[in-house]
């Protein structure tokens, strides 16, 4: 039974990963066809470092998957704690507010945030409102829920004693917070951002809603690929991309295993004493 | 102290960017593209895109059922794996989530295509070469593809939570290993269940790149309709309207398989 599972296992990890091998190939393709392989090659490699035009555009999305990380993770973080101290029915609507982008399918935010922009700019006679602004405000509305639902479990298993203790040995309520329940909470704050930053980095639905020609993300660009021959070069970014998510993966599971084990060793002595 | 004002920045955020927003998809649904005025027209014209929803909610039905048959055992197998195993496991599943779901969906056009990988494959070693693109089977292909990590996740967080000694207990009181399986882990996975179905079935249903790459104009779905209102045909009015019976569609699925479960605050989400 359980090697029958093994063996699904792996086929369906094949089944995640055959797109993957078929872009990184087409990277290394001397031909245009990405169904053809034509010979190895490193050119598309060179090509993407000269394209000044691509890295602009991933540029952008850099840029705006940093900023709304960095002001949902805040913004989020805060909130998390005043829902914490919430009971009854007003944290229920709150978190029903968060839930709303969660179960809202993500046509149906970009929608809605598209005809918010363009009912605003008709009020305010602003002819071209979306582009950077919006594509921003967007991003950081999606990733707030995710912030707020990776911090909350980590409030609730706090220990509510450690800041009660902190308060008593003179601390500020804010002092509190930095020194005790940041460090608690931490954990979960850094994998909202991480989630943030990814969903930032991969929207195509919402963003292509909310942007307009000024300013334009990668993702959106590799859409309008669809009417013209997509260029090999863009295998050849996503391949560097997916190496690099690769390493950073790597290296956080080494990290978060080493230090598992260090507590292990920590709690293992503590037992002989 | 009032710790609970902390969320109002917060609050003011999301009543701003995602409650108004609704409240204008309602206004642009009821109302004339020309005049302004109010009208029920817009809701009147989806009558005829309704072959177009159902089609949608069917395939994103097969997708998910698909996901729900290939994600489990994956998710059960990750499950009982050493906690250093499991960590390399699950960062595999959500690799491939991090890389570019168009690009995913291209490679996949360029496998399933009339001239593609596998039909070339297929006349080098002098078979002939089969329909595997624009067709039902190709978009629910897409879908199960790009949503499968949506459902393993959260089932291999229940099952991982699942306290071993249930199942012993369950042994040791004369179940047999189908029964184990029946009567004590399928029913505490049911949260895990419902939201890998949830979290699959939302953005199937609402997709539309997939259905444009790997279907044909057979087999558009609500997503394309509701993408060229805005893009092509330029018909907010009639975007919103589709949008906001989308929304109610969905919300009333999502309601339904909520009451299966009663934690409404589990994080199906978090890493």
């Amino acid at each position: 039974m359980r090697r029958t599972n093994r063996i699904f296992t792996i086929l369906v990890f094949i089944f995640l990963y055959i797109p993957m091998i078929v872009l990184a190939v087409a990277s290394f393709n001397k031909g245009k066809d990405i169904a053809v392989f034509q010979g190895f090659t490193l050119n598309q490699y060179k090509e993407l470092f000269r394209d000044d035009n691509l890295l602009r555009l991933l540029g952008n999305s850099v840029i705006i998957a940093v900023l709304s990380m960095t002001i949902a993770t805040v913004l989020g973080t805060v909130a998390a704690v005043g829902i914490h101290s919430m009971r009854g029915k007003l944290r229920s609507a709150v978190m029903g507010l968060t839930n709303i982008p969660m179960t809202n399918p993500d046509i149906v935010t970009g929608v809605s945030l598209a005809l918010l922009f363009a009912f605003v700019g008709v009020l305010l006679r602003i002819n071209a409102v979306l582009g950077f602004w919006t594509l921003l405000i967007a991003h950081i509305t999606f990733s707030l829920p995710y912030v707020i639902l990776n911090v909350m479990p980590k409030l609730a298993q706090m220990d509510p004693n450690l800041t009660e203790a902190a308060l008593d040995l003179g601390c500020t309520p804010v002092q509190a917070f930095f020194k005790v329940v940041l460090h608690e909470i931490m954990p979960g704050i850094v994998s909202g951002a991480l989630m943030a930053f990814t969903m930032s980095l991969d929207d195509f639905v919402i963003s292509y809603f909310v942007t307009g020609s000024g300013f334009v993300t990668l993702p959106v660009e590799i859409y309008s690929y669809t009417k013209k021959p997509i260029q090999p070069k863009v295998y050849a970014m996503f391949t560097l991309m997916f190496v690099a998510i690769l390493l950073l993966m790597v290296t956080m599971n080494l990290l978060q295993a080493r230090d598992n084990s260090r507590r292990k060793k920590l709690r293992k002595r503590e037992a002989y004493r | 102290m009032k710790r609970k004002w902390l969320s109002g920045p917060y609050v003011l955020w999301m009543v701003l960017f995602t409650l108004i927003p609704l409240g204008v998809v309602l206004y642009f649904a009821l109302t004339d593209a020309a005049t302004g005025k109010f009208t029920l027209s817009n809701l009147a014209k989806i009558a005829d895109y309704w072959p177009i929803f159902l089609r949608s909610i069917w395939l994103s039905i097969i997708a998910t059922l698909i996901c729900l048959l290939i994600g489990y055992p994956v998710a059960y197998f990750i499950a009982h794996c050493k906690p250093t195993t499991q960590r390399l496991l699950q960062m595999m599943i959500m690799l491939p989530m991090c890389i570019s779901f168009l690009l995913r969906t291209l490679a996949w056009v360029a496998l399933l295509d009339d001239t593609g990988i596998i039909n070339n494959f297929l006349t080098s070693i002098g078979l002939s070469p089969l329909p595997l693109i624009r067709n039902n089977g190709a978009v629910i292909l897409g879908m199960v593809y790009n949503y499968l990590p949506y459902m393993i996740l959260p089932l291999f967080t229940v099952l991982m939570k699942i306290d071993p000694r249930l199942i012993e207990a369950a042994e040791d009181l004369g179940c047999n290993s189908r029964q184990v399986f029946s009567r004590v882990i399928l029913p505490l996975s049911v949260p895990g269940i419902v939201s890998g179905i949830t979290m699959v079935f939302v953005p199937a249903v609402s997709t539309f790149y997939i259905s444009q790459k790997l279907g044909s104009p057979g087999t558009i779905l609500i997503g394309d309709v509701i993408e060229s209102q805005f893009k092509a045909a330029y018909n907010p009015n009639f975007g919103a309207a589709l949008s906001l019976v989308l929304m109610v569609l969905i919300f009333v699925c999502v309601g339904v398989m909520n009451r299966f479960t009663n934690d409404d605050e589990e994080s199906m989400v978090t890493l």
